[in-house]
C-alpha cells in the first residue's frame, strides 16, 4: 500500500507537473505533496483512488486506471440531476491505441459486408444527409460496481461511477443500413472503431448486434450528446447506442460496420463479457459447470444520492431523501424506499420522465422512529415488473451487479 | 405599437431561439487534437518486478494492477493466462511464472 500511495502520487505529479525534478518532488514534506482523493469504501482494499483533472475536456473524475483510461464519475455528480454532464461522463476503453487527434474532414464511416452497395460516410453525409433523432440513455459498464462484489475479484474494479446518462443525438442506424441496402441471409452486424490493439495479433475491439436488433430503428449512430459533439475520450466523432444494453456494445470512435451473412466469431462476441446463464447472471462463489452466455441488456437498478452510509439524520424529524433510478432496458415503473432493513417498503415520487432507457429521479420524505442505527434500501421496479434482487449478485467476471443499494445510517 | 411589437417580438424569440441552441450548435463537427495523460510509473520494486515492467507495461499502466484487489494465487494465474492466451501478450513460460510469483506475493490471499 505503501508503495503504491508514493507511486500514485509520483505518476499523478508527472501528468501535471512533467517528468523533470522528480527526485527533489518526492522528498517533499507530506503537506505539500498532499492531493485530492476519494475512498470508495470496499472491505480489503485498496479503497483509495486519485482524483484526477488531467484528461482532456474532462473536469473532476476518479482516476481508475492512466492509459488505457478508466475514469470513473465521482458518485456526487449524480445527485445534480439526471443528466450527466459531459465532462464528467465516465470514460472506458479497452486499448490504448486510439487516436487523441481526428480530422473530421478526413474521417469516413464504412458500410460494408453483406450490402447491395458499400458505403464512405463524411461526417457531414450524416449531420446532413439522413434524418436526425434524438434519445436520452444510460451508458453503463458491464461491470459497473464490480468492487463491491464479494468475494473481490479481478477486472476495473469499478464503484457505481462507471454509468453516466446522456441526450444522444444522431441517426437511426436503421436508416445508415437501407441506404447500404442489406441483402437477404444478413444475419448480424458488426461494429468496429479507431481504437486498435497494442500487440498485433491481439483481437481488435468489436461487437455485434443481430440484424434485426440492428434495424430496430432505436439503435442509433450519435455525434452528439447533451447538445455538444461527443468528447474524444466518450468516442468522437461517432458512437453506437444501443438503447438498454451494456456500454459494451457502445462502440466509440465507431467507423467500421460489417453487415455479416455468417455468425460473428470474434474474441469479443463469441468468448469475451460472459455471465453464468443462470437468473439474474448469478452463481455461488467456487461453483463451476454452468454454462456462459454474453452480457446484453442492462438490468435495473436505484441509488440513493443524497445520504451516504455512515450520515447522521435526525431523529423523529421528516428528512428528505432522493437519488437516480433506471429500468435497464424499460421505463422506471416505481422506486421504492425502505427504512427498516428491507421488512417495509414505502413509494417515493418520480421526477420527469426524460425517456425510458435514461436515468428518472425520485424523492421522498422519511422519519426514522428511533435513535440508532438504520439501514435504508432502495429498490427500482421497472415497466416490465422486474426488481432489483435483495441478494448479492456474483459471477467470477464481476458483471451485472444490481443487487439493491443499502446505506446504513444513525438517527440522533 | 408598442404593444404589438412585443408580442411579435416574443414570438420571435420562440422561433429563433431553438435554432441556436442544441441544434445549430451540431451543424458541423469541430476537428480535435487534444493530449491524454500517460504514465511512465513502473511497479514496486521486489523480486520480479523487471518481469512485470517488461511484460504488463505496454499494454497498460501500472494502476491497472495497483488497484486491485488481493486474489487467490489461482484467479492470479487466469489472469495472466488470460492476458497471453486472449489478448496474446507475448510473455515467455518463464517470464509468465515470475509474474504470477510477484501478483500472488505482492497482490495474493493467504
Amino acid at each position: 500500500m505503501q508503495n503504491r500511495d508514493v507511486l500514485v502520487r509520483r505518476m499523478t505529479r508527472r501528468l501535471l507537473l512533467g517528468a523533470a525534478g522528480m527526485g527533489g518532488l518526492a522528498l517533499l514534506p507530506a503537506p505539500a505533496r498532499a492531493e485530492e482523493t476519494v475512498d470508495l469504501r470496499v472491505p480489503g482494499g485498496p479503497s483509495t483512488r486519485p482524483i484526477t483533472t488531467a484528461y482532456a475536456q474532462k473536469g473532476r473524475m476518479i482516476l481508475q486506471r492512466t492509459s488505457p483510461p478508466w475514469l470513473e464519475t465521482p458518485f456526487e455528480v449524480f445527485d445534480k440531476g439526471v443528466f450527466t454532464p459531459n465532462h464528467q461522463h465516465y470514460v472506458s476503453w479497452h486499448w490504448a491505441n486510439f487516436p487523441s487527434e481526428i480530422d473530421v474532414d478526413k474521417f469516413r464511416l464504412t458500410v460494408r459486408g453483406h450490402v447491395n452497395q458499400t458505403l464512405s460516410l463524411s461526417t457531414k453525409d450524416i449531420l446532413h444527409g439522413l434524418p436526425r433523432v434524438e434519445l436520452a440513455a444510460v451508458s453503463q459498464c458491464a461491470g459497473n460496481s464490480r468492487i463491491y462484489m464479494q468475494p473481490r475479484v479481478p477486472g476495473a474494479q469499478w464503484a457505481n461511477g462507471s454509468m453516466s446518462n446522456a441526450l444522444w443525438t444522431g441517426v437511426r442506424l436503421k436508416d445508415v443500413l437501407d441506404r447500404a441496402g442489406v441483402k437477404p441471409g444478413a444475419l448480424q452486424v458488426r461494429f468496429g472503431g479507431l481504437d486498435e490493439p497494442v500487440v498485433s495479433d491481439a483481437p481488435k475491439f468489436m461487437k455485434s448486434l443481430a440484424i434485426d436488433h440492428a434495424r430496430d430503428g432505436e439503435v442509433m449512430i450519435a455525434f452528439g450528446m447533451n447538445g455538444e459533439q461527443l468528447q474524444l475520450l466518450n468516442g468522437f466523432p461517432l458512437k453506437l447506442i444501443v438503447p438498454g444494453w451494456c456500454a459494451v456494445y457502445w462502440i466509440k470512435m465507431l467507423n467500421d460496420i460489417e453487415v455479416l451473412d455468417q455468425p460473428d466469431t470474434n474474441y469479443w462476441t463469441v468468448t469475451g463479457y460472459r455471465v453464468p446463464d443462470t437468473p439474474h447472471n448469478t452463481v455461488n462463489p467456487g461453483r463451476t459447470g454452468f454454462k456462459l452466455v454474453p452480457v446484453t441488456r442492462n438490468f435495473p437498478r436505484s441509488f440513493i444520492t443524497n445520504i451516504r452510509s455512515g450520515d447522521m439524520v435526525p431523529v423523529g424529524t421528516p428528512a428528505p431523501a432522493r437519488g437516480i433510478a433506471f429500468g435497464g432496458d424499460c421505463g422506471v415503473a416505481r422506486v421504492d424506499l425502505s427504512i427498516d432493513s428491507g421488512k417495509s417498503w414505502h413509494p417515493t415520487q418520480l421526477g420527469k420522465d426524460e425517456g425510458e432507457y435514461g436515468f428518472r429521479q425520485w424523492q421522498t420524505q422519511f422519519t426514522l422512529p428511533s435513535r440508532g442505527e438504520h439501514t435504508l434500501m432502495i429498490r427500482c421496479t421497472n415497466t416490465n415488473g422486474e426488481a432489483q434482487p435483495d441478494f448479492p449478485v456474483w459471477n467470477p467476471a464481476g458483471y451485472m451487479r444490481n443487487t439493491i443499494e443499502s446505506s446504513h445510517v444513525v438517527a440522533a | 405599437m408598442l404593444r404589438t411589437l412585443l408580442p411579435a417580438s416574443t414570438i420571435l424569440c420562440a422561433i429563433l431561439l431553438p435554432l441556436t441552441g442544441h441544434a445549430a450548435r451540431l451543424d458541423e463537427l469541430k476537428s480535435l487534437n487534444l493530449e491524454l495523460p500517460s504514465s511512465d510509473m513502473t511497479f514496486p520494486d521486489g523480486a520480479g518486478a523487471d518481469a512485470m515492467n517488461g511484460n504488463c507495461l505496454a499494454c497498460h499502466s501500472a494502476d491497472h494492477m495497483l488497484n486491485q484487489p488481493t486474489l487467490p494465487r489461482k484467479v492470479w494465474e487466469e489472469v495472466v493466462d488470460k492476458m497471453i492466451n486472449a489478448y496474446k501478450a507475448p510473455i515467455t513460460p518463464q517470464d509468465a511464472a515470475t509474474v504470477v510469483d510477484y501478483l500472488a506475493r505482492t497482490k495474493g490471499t493467504m
